[in-house]
């Protein structure tokens, strides 16, 4: 075959060799990679999504600290039995401000995507204190330290500026009042009062309807505002923003 | 000849120089990241890494001062002794990775007993990426780093480029890797399955890599063989295209350039693809080419004979890198992800079994008359058994890509069991084979301290991997099962939690097996440095000079037609 006796050229430059090499492997990411970034209907058009508040993204950074993701998915996928023990399908739109997203590969646990609101913070505190105390059978590691731990936040304001530069809409307002936002959706009624109404204000706005951010003491020390507050306010956030009223699945441009 | 040995000495010294004044301005930038620190991880992390660095700096001047005249990159010997460097660090990193595994799976068989509610860090979410990086990045790194440095050298009869610089790309890398592992434990991480180290990491690492990739082409540059080895397309396919992937990947912006934090470019849907797209060819230029490298010199080496068919070696090397990359959606089947892409993804990682068969019969057929060393040669069984599992995991993939089998075996530990057959069968066994190749050539033994600890070895692990496989297939395919099924009133059968309960005794056999696996690499750590002793059978070689530098006879390296 003349394809093989022209092999010897490639196995006796090495830079051609690299080169051929870079070229095959390139084709197929780019073919499946690119279109992603510019096809309009790769994420569904749908009502509620707005960018995590400053709480939320902190708790959720401590999902992601402690490895969460390793033995739970934020995937529902669309068959019945997932649709039936853990809600909607999940959708495209419902990750788009997630950097990284966090869909996991494994449910060592059950699927989170649609954890928010399913058990009461209470409930959502005494389990990560101590998981077995609630599920006997369970294998989850226990978070009692999280309750110890003073939520450090000093950095915000530049990391939801970096957020927006890859393209989270967060506005100057948001960032300047972001840690005036946390005090208000940890402790609303004490040390974070005079933020309270720029909180909900400024994250409903950009969800398009009320009811979409909840502010509280979360973990039940309202004296402090600690790791667990963050993490309790992000679980009980997630999956709850878009408003399945008004989403049409059998739409034309909902499918893909 | 003054002249050139001159010449040549200045070239050694400017890699030595050159080397230096690279990790100085590192050293440099970290002690800037630990003064100014924005959090106490990223203090941690500079602070490993000046000291880590330091040592290498210090160790490095006070080596190189010793030396007076002696021409320590003298271009008539190859580097053996990185080589030897490398062995033992696959050995070490090889022993922490399994013995975290098997922490991990005691951790989910008996919570009770292995959690501690005040050590945060010990739990599975931190522990599970340090067990899987480590064997991966760690073991599987150092191997292919290892035997990457001793193929190119004996395929292309030269010594290794750089003089300093491929000492460089080593120290570099078990760098990262502590950075890595220590930055897991510290709860630093952007939480990308096996990319987990945050971009300063990334950054170190893209550095070695390009040295690392410039070291190989600058030995296949002044190569003495016209041609260039199979063996060297593959690694050479395997530092490319990671270096590819590893960047894309990682693409994030740090918050701050002394914080720790990032935020990734890609977000949802696309960072998905992006992952499973580095993820599942992590498996295939990592876990695979690197590892068919290896296959493609030691298994003609031990056995003596040449490759099966040098066509199939370019048929199937082609078609593996160009179809391997499209596997990557079927991570990602009845997600978010638009279907044209996940069919693409099935597709092709349906076709993706025949070149991968390719390269197991290639393999396994080049004992083509020298069948009779699978039963007097427990080093040569070991090679191809990791043959069959990587035959074996090579048909289950592509089972475990169709979307139907798909939605039953994923999120389930029918995955784990899937990844374990090819880590432990095909990915240990071969890097075990070459390891035991290795040990007795570098340092110049007969053979090794024992072969009957290979055979307790190989049996041993053998059966922790059918352990492992099997309790993992029956959990897995159990609970998927479980999740789905519905009682007569139209219910859905099972709680969750009752399907933890019910892998709870498949869970122990796991660990078990775990454990078999893990005891097989301890017999073989302390075989092989007895054999560097020279205790045992591991005699030395009477004759001075080492067969094993001579040139590659040309049986090894012409096709067989």
């Amino acid at each position: 075959m003349g394809l093989m006796n022209n092999h010897g050229v490639l196995e006796r430059h090495s830079l051609l060799l690299t080169v051929g090499i870079l070229i095959v492997v390139s084709i197929g990411g780019i073919i499946q990679m690119a279109p992603l970034m510019y096809m309009d209907n790769t994420i569904e058009k749908v009502d509620g999504m707005r960018p995590y508040t400053p709480l939320e993204l902190k708790g959720r950074d401590i999902y992601i600290r402690e490895g969460c993701y390793v033995c739970h998915s934020q995937m529902v996928r669309p068959l019945r039995d997932e649709v039936e023990r853990y809600g909607h399908y999940s959708l495209a739109a419902e990750s788009m401000y997630d950097h990284p997203f966090q869909w996991g590969s494994k449910r060592t646990g059950p699927d989170l995507a649609r954890v928010g609101g399913k058990y009461s913070a209470e409930w959502q505190v005494d389990h990560l204190i101590d998981p077995r105390a609630l599920v006997p059978e369970s294998i989850m590691p226990p978070y009692a330290f999280l309750m110890d731990k003073k939520l450090k936040y000093e950095g915000i304001e530049d990391r939801l500026r970096t957020e927006r530069l890859v393209g989270v809409p967060y506005s100057d307002e948001m960032i300047e009042n972001a840690k005036g936002h946390i005090l208000a959706q940890a402790d609303p009624d004490d040390k974070g009062f005079d933020y309270y109404d720029s909180l909900m204000g400024l994250y409903e706005a950009e969800a398009g309807r009320e009811g979409t951010v909840e502010a509280r003491d979360w973990d039940g020390n309202p004296d402090e505002i600690t790791e667990m507050d963050a993490l309790v306010a992000y679980l009980q956030m997630t999956g709850t923003l878009v408003d399945f009223s008004t989403y049409e699945a059998d739409d034309l441009s909902n499918r893909r | 000849m003054t002249e050139r040995i001159g010449a040549t000495r200045r070239g050694n010294n400017t890699s030595i120089l050159g080397v230096g004044a690279l990790t100085g301005v590192f050293l440099f930038l970290a002690l800037l990241m630990a003064t100014f620190s924005k959090d106490a991880g990223m203090e941690y992390q500079a602070l490993t890494f000046i000291v880590l660095g330091g040592v290498f700096l210090i160790a490095t001047a006070m080596w190189a001062g010793g030396l007076v005249d002696r021409d320590p990159f003298d271009e008539s010997e190859y580097e053996n002794t990185l080589v030897k460097f490398g062995v033992a660090a696959s050995m070490f990193w090889g022993i922490a990775g399994l013995l975290v595994g098997v922490i991990i799976a005691l951790q989910l068989t008996w919570p009770t007993i292995f959690y501690f509610p005040e050590l945060g860090w010990t739990n599975f979410g931190r522990l599970r990426p340090l067990h899987t990086s480590a064997v991966i990045f760690a073991f599987g790194g150092n191997v292919l780093l290892a035997t990457s440095f001793y193929v190119v050298q004996r395929t292309c009869r030269t010594r290794l480029a750089g003089g300093m610089w491929p000492w460089f790309v080593f120290w570099g890398y078990q760098i990262f890797i502590v950075l890595a592992a220590t930055g897991y434990l510290l709860g630093i991480t952007q939480s990308k399955e096996y990319a987990e180290p945050e971009w300063y990491v990334d950054l170190w690492l893209t550095l070695v890599w390009v040295v690392y990739l410039l070291v190989f082409l600058g030995t296949l540059w002044k190569r003495k063989e016209p041609h260039i080895y199979v063996a060297n397309w593959f690694y050479l396919s395997f530092i490319v295209t990671i270096a590819m992937l590893h960047i894309v990947n990682n693409l994030s912006i740090p918050v701050s350039l002394t914080g720790s934090k990032s935020v990734q470019v890609f977000a949802g849907v696309q960072d998905a693809m992006t992952q499973w797209w580095y993820g599942h060819n992590a498996v295939g230029f990592f876990l695979t080419t690197g590892f068919l490298a290896i296959m493609y010199y030691f298994i003609p080496k031990r056995v003596n004979r040449p490759v099966f068919s040098y066509r199939l070696s370019i048929v199937h090397f082609w078609s593996l890198i160009f179809i391997y990359i499209w596997a990557g959606p079927h991570h990602l089947h009845y997600t978010a992800l638009p279907q044209w892409a996940q069919t693409l993804g099935m597709t092709f990682s349906i076709m993706l079994w025949m070149p991968s068969w390719g390269g197991m019969i290639n393999g396994v057929m080049t004992l083509s008359g020298a069948w009779d060393k699978l039963r007097t040669d427990p080093v040569v069984r070991m090679m191809v058994v990791s043959l069959a599992f990587y035959g074996m995991s090579t048909f289950e993939g592509p089972l475990m890509s169709v979307r139907a089998v798909n939605s039953l075996s994923h999120y389930t530990e029918w995955g784990i069991g899937h990844v374990h057959s090819g880590a432990l069968g095909w990915v240990g066994y071969i890097s075990f084979g070459a390891l035991y190749c290795l040990v007795p050539w570098l340092y110049k033994k007969k053979g090794l301290f024992s072969k009957s600890l290979v055979e307790w070895h190989f049996w041993i692990s053998t059966i922790g991997i059918i352990f492992y496989m099997v309790s993992m297939w029956f959990a897995g395919i159990m609970e998927g099962l479980m999740w789905r099924a519905y009682n007569e009133y139209g219910f859905l059968e099972y709680s969750f939690v009752e399907t933890v309960e019910a892998k709870h005794i498949s869970y122990m056999i796991r660990a078990l097996g775990g454990l078999l696996y893990f005891s097989g690499a301890a017999i073989m750590a302390y075989n092989l440095i007895k054999t560097a002793l020279g205790h045992g059978e591991a005699e030395d070689l009477e004759t001075a000079s080492d067969p094993y530098a001579q040139p590659e006879p040309r049986a090894a390296l012409a096709p067989a037609e």
